[in-house]
């Protein structure tokens, strides 16, 4: 993410002074939110009618920030999972390969999120490593808990560690596709219990 | 004739999950054998065991995705014995554990726990370890489960004891061991 140097000259000088300013304090994704003018850590309460754009922040498996605002004006489709998950993730990401892939190019117009609700294993390269198998277009996301709390709270993607006797954990999670369009509204879910027909007409639906 | 049948039922066996149906719409069309004879009694998906009174069927796992430490398991296991009997879990060479879990989704929210005790497998019951249900969990895998590669490990049972098996690998996420075969698939 640039920083004041991004700015275009059509700003004024002052304005470039200010935005170095912040650029030195803040994150990239606090300042595309200044930038849209809209105030950072509030959960897109989209089912609740909350705010017409998503503000959660969080890094992509390429290792990059990801910021929700960045995805204004476009649909999209996310799910919370993790990769020590047998069965529902890797069902469900591969399901969601192939609705993608009848899609085409046309896929290309709405963006498909992993977001990981197990951070402390799912860092940036486990995620890539996973991904890799998918489609490319699938981008999974990762954080602190914080940061990740605060995306899954946003579609109250319940999410909870229960501790094993031998000090590992297992998750429990939702297993729904969360369909949103342009305007941060949720307009469905999908999922594994759809059929591979229904899954690609609902993806389809939401970039129509 | 017979040898033909024979070699119809395999190749509709092979290429559909629903047998009687497919054999007659083979027959019916006229269609030639797709595949060349397999033995009816043990094609590569349907392995059976026997240990003790326990037949078990079909293991099968799926491929895993890159860097994916964990894998699911499936198969089904019918007690043909008076005695109950428990699955307590196995062992898999490239596996740190092999471990017994159920798994439910209620209200769209995924739970998954492991059953510290095993499954019990009641007398004349047959358990069906199944995607969404109960399956057995490879846990530290230290490779890549290969689709096409089948693998052995070993399954283990508080009294008919130990037995080996093999688990077909079916392509990752597969939602089901046919529904495997009628989906086109990311390699």
């Amino acid at each position: 993410m640039q920083t004041g140097g991004a700015i275009s000259t059509a700003t004024g000088r002052s304005a470039r002074r200010v935005w170095r300013g912040l650029g030195a304090t803040l994150g990239p994704c606090l300042l595309i939110a200044a930038w849209l003018g809209v105030s950072s850590g509030v959960p897109a309460l989209a089912q609740s009618g909350g705010s017409d754009r998503p503000t959660f922040e969080l890094i992509d498996h390429n290792g990059k920030a990801f910021c929700g605002a960045a995805l204004v004006g476009r649909p999209y489709a996310i799910f919370f999972g993790f990769t020590h998950c047998p069965d529902v993730c890797p069902t469900t990401l591969m399901a969601m390969s192939n609705a993608l892939r009848r899609l085409g190019a046309a896929g290309d117009r709405l963006t498909m999120l992993f977001v990981s609700v197990d951070p402390e294993r799912d860092t940036p390269e486990q995620l890539r490593r996973y991904l890799s198998s998918f489609d490319a277009r699938i981008i999974g996301l990762t954080g602190t808990q914080a940061q990740v709390a605060a995306a899954a709270q946003g579609w109250k993607a319940f999410h909870n560690k229960i501790p094993e006797d031998d000090g590992t954990y297992t998750i429990v999670h939702s297993a729904y596709v969360y369909l949103m369009d342009r305007a941060n509204r949720l307009v469905g879910t999908t999922g594994f219990e759809d059929s591979e027909e229904e899954q690609a007409a609902k993806l389809r639906r939401l970039i129509d | 004739m017979k040898a033909i049948t024979l070699v119809l039922v395999a190749a509709t066996a092979a290429s559909s999950p629903t047998l009687p149906l497919s054999l007659c719409a083979a027959m019916r069309l006229g269609s030639p054998p797709r595949a060349v004879a397999v033995a009816l009694a043990e094609t590569a998906a349907d392995k059976s065991y026997k240990v003790g009174l326990l037949v078990i069927e079909a293991p099968w796992t799926r491929a895993t995705p890159g860097g994916a430490e964990v894998g699911g398991a499936y198969l089904k296991i019918t007690n043909t014995g008076a005695e109950p009997d428990r699955l307590l879990g196995g062992t898999l060479p490239i596996a740190a554990a092999v471990e017994v879990h159920a798994m439910s989704v209620t209200d769209g929210v995924m739970k998954m726990r492991k059953l510290e005790t095993g499954l019990e497998i009641k007398p004349g019951q047959t358990v069906e370890l199944k995607p969404g249900g109960y399956h057995l969990m490879f846990t530290g895998l230290r490779q890549a489960l290969q689709q096409g590669q089948p693998i052995k490990g070993t399954l283990q049972f508080e009294k008919a004891g130990s037995v080996e098996v093999e688990y077909r690998v079916e392509p990752i996420g597969a939602p089901s061991r046919e529904g495997a075969k009628k989906e086109r698939h990311m390699h």
